[in-house]
């Protein structure tokens, strides 16, 4: 893979008459991690199932891994593996039915399930159907596909939502992890204080334009994280999340 | 591919098993309403056992199909193996397949409620099971194919018939000339010609869904 894990050009998607994302440009170097804020609607979810190749942009050029997410999405998603709201599970499997399915259609085997459900804290619930498991459980386990998929660009769509307090650590740990590995991280997020711990970049959002900081500049320091955090804070957040 | 598609289709075929069973029940039912509306002519229930025995497969199988996506939809399932990445026709495959199993054993389950309520029965056991299993391959391929582009729609339980039933009329027709030689004996030997039309429109609508479904589920 080269330096560039991930680019973005003048990528513009709208659903019906609505523009969800306007000329959005940023480049991700391979091996960081770049956390995407912005409110509710500002288009980080848009963002991230272009670049997973889920939806088609309307306008501009996006490549995952050197790959467009147009023309060559086959090869963006061997090596994409993306965290969505939806947690892309079936209801009437278990936990391990559900990631046999995963391994079975990515050919890998399934040796390496066990080690991935102990990973995510479910393996005491392996075996239980997963319409029984609360959101956070079914969080987990969507953590568990994507470690599963061992993916070179990850993208986390609010991978901290509906987690409780040891959730959030196993979520910092995964991105650690990931990282470590090699991969490059893209998660959208209102946890900002935590993230920013985590995240190499930043880049926010507002009604689908990049308002700052500068499309993939590093963070520089505290002082620009807090700045981030304050300014992307502007909507009403979760206890955890009240910042500065 | 295709057998990791499968696998996966028949674990939630299994799983809904009891839907399976509501089903059965619905197309017998109609199996007893099409008596009722023949009343007390054996003759005649004789005569149209075969057309009744495929409209209630019909009619049962467009539950069955509207239902089949019914886990893909539900968490978004489907995108998600399309995303990892999957090929979209092992994805289709097997669900058709799967579809076709099932609709298969409901018409072979149908058939004794047939013999019971129409007096229909018939010697050509295989024949007739040949002519299910065509019948039911012609339902399924455009059926799961609809049931894709129909799954997102609030009212896919209405859309799915209005979609599907003017493509299959061929494959019914066929069916149902077959299936009614079975029934009443074949002097002239005119079923083995309705089977090969079956056939044929039975690769036709495996070959074209197929290519289609890609179309269908990327967008």
């Amino acid at each position: 893979m080269s330096d560039v894990a991930v680019e973005v050009e003048q990528l513009a998607r709208r659903y019906g008459r609505r523009w969800a994302l306007v000329d959005v440009t940023f480049r991700v170097p391979t091996a960081t991690v770049m956390m995407v804020t912005g409110r509710n609607g500002a288009g980080k979810s848009t963002l991230f199932r272009v670049l997973a190749t889920a939806i088609r942009p309307d306008r501009g050029r996006a490549t995952v891994g050197g790959f467009d997410v147009v023309h060559e999405r086959e090869d963006v998603r061997k090596q994409t593996a993306l965290l969505a709201h939806q947690n892309y599970l079936y209801e009437s499997l278990s936990a391990r039915e559900n990631l046999d399915v995963v391994a079975d259609h990515l050919r890998i085997g399934r040796d390496g399930i066990a080690g991935v459900l102990e990973q995510v804290g479910l393996a005491a619930r392996a075996n239980d159907v997963i319409s029984t498991f609360s959101a956070g459980m079914r969080k987990r386990l969507s953590f568990a596909r994507v470690l599963l998929q061992e993916p070179k660009i990850v993208l986390l769509d609010e991978p901290y939502g509906a987690l409780d307090p040891p959730g959030f650590d196993l979520v910092d740990e995964v991105i650690r992890a990931l990282k470590a590995r090699g991969a490059t991280i893209l998660m959208t997020t209102h946890q900002i204080e935590r993230s920013a711990q985590l995240a190499d970049l930043t880049l926010m959002l507002e009604d689908g334009r990049v308002v700052g900081p500068a499309a993939g500049r590093p963070l520089s320091g505290p002082l620009d994280r807090g700045r981030a955090a304050r300014e992307t804070a502007a909507e009403p957040a979760a206890p955890q999340e009240s910042v500065c | 591919m295709l057998t990791a598609a499968l696998r996966k289709e028949l674990l939630l075929q299994w799983r809904s098993r009891s839907q399976m069973m509501a089903v059965f029940v619905f197309g017998a039912a109609a199996l007893l309403l099409f008596s009722f509306a023949i009343g007390p002519n054996t003759e005649a229930l004789r005569t149209f056992s075969a057309g009744f025995l495929w409209l209630g497969l019909l009619l049962s199988s467009t539950l069955t199909l509207a239902e089949s996506f019914h886990a893909e939809m539900e968490n978004r399932a489907l995108e998600g193996l399309l995303l990892l990445p999957s090929n979209p026709h092992a994805l289709y495959y097997g669900k058709a397949i799967a579809n076709w199993l099932q609709l298969a054993v409901l018409g072979v389950a149908l058939v004794p409620v047939m013999v019971v309520l129409y007096d229909a029965g018939t010697t050509q056991l295989l024949n007739l099971l040949l002519i299910i299993v065509l019948g039911t391959a012609g339902l399924s391929a455009p059926g799961t194919l609809y049931a894709a582009m129909t799954a997102q729609l609030k009212a896919k339980q209405m859309i799915l018939p209005l979609l599907l039933f003017p493509l299959i009329v061929p494959a019914l027709l066929a069916s149902v000339k077959a299936t009614s030689f079975a029934i009443l004996g074949d002097p002239m030997g005119q079923a083995t010609s309705w089977i090969v039309l079956l056939l044929a429109f039975d690769l036709i609508y495996w070959s074209l869904c197929g290519v289609l479904f890609r179309l269908v589920v990327e967008e």
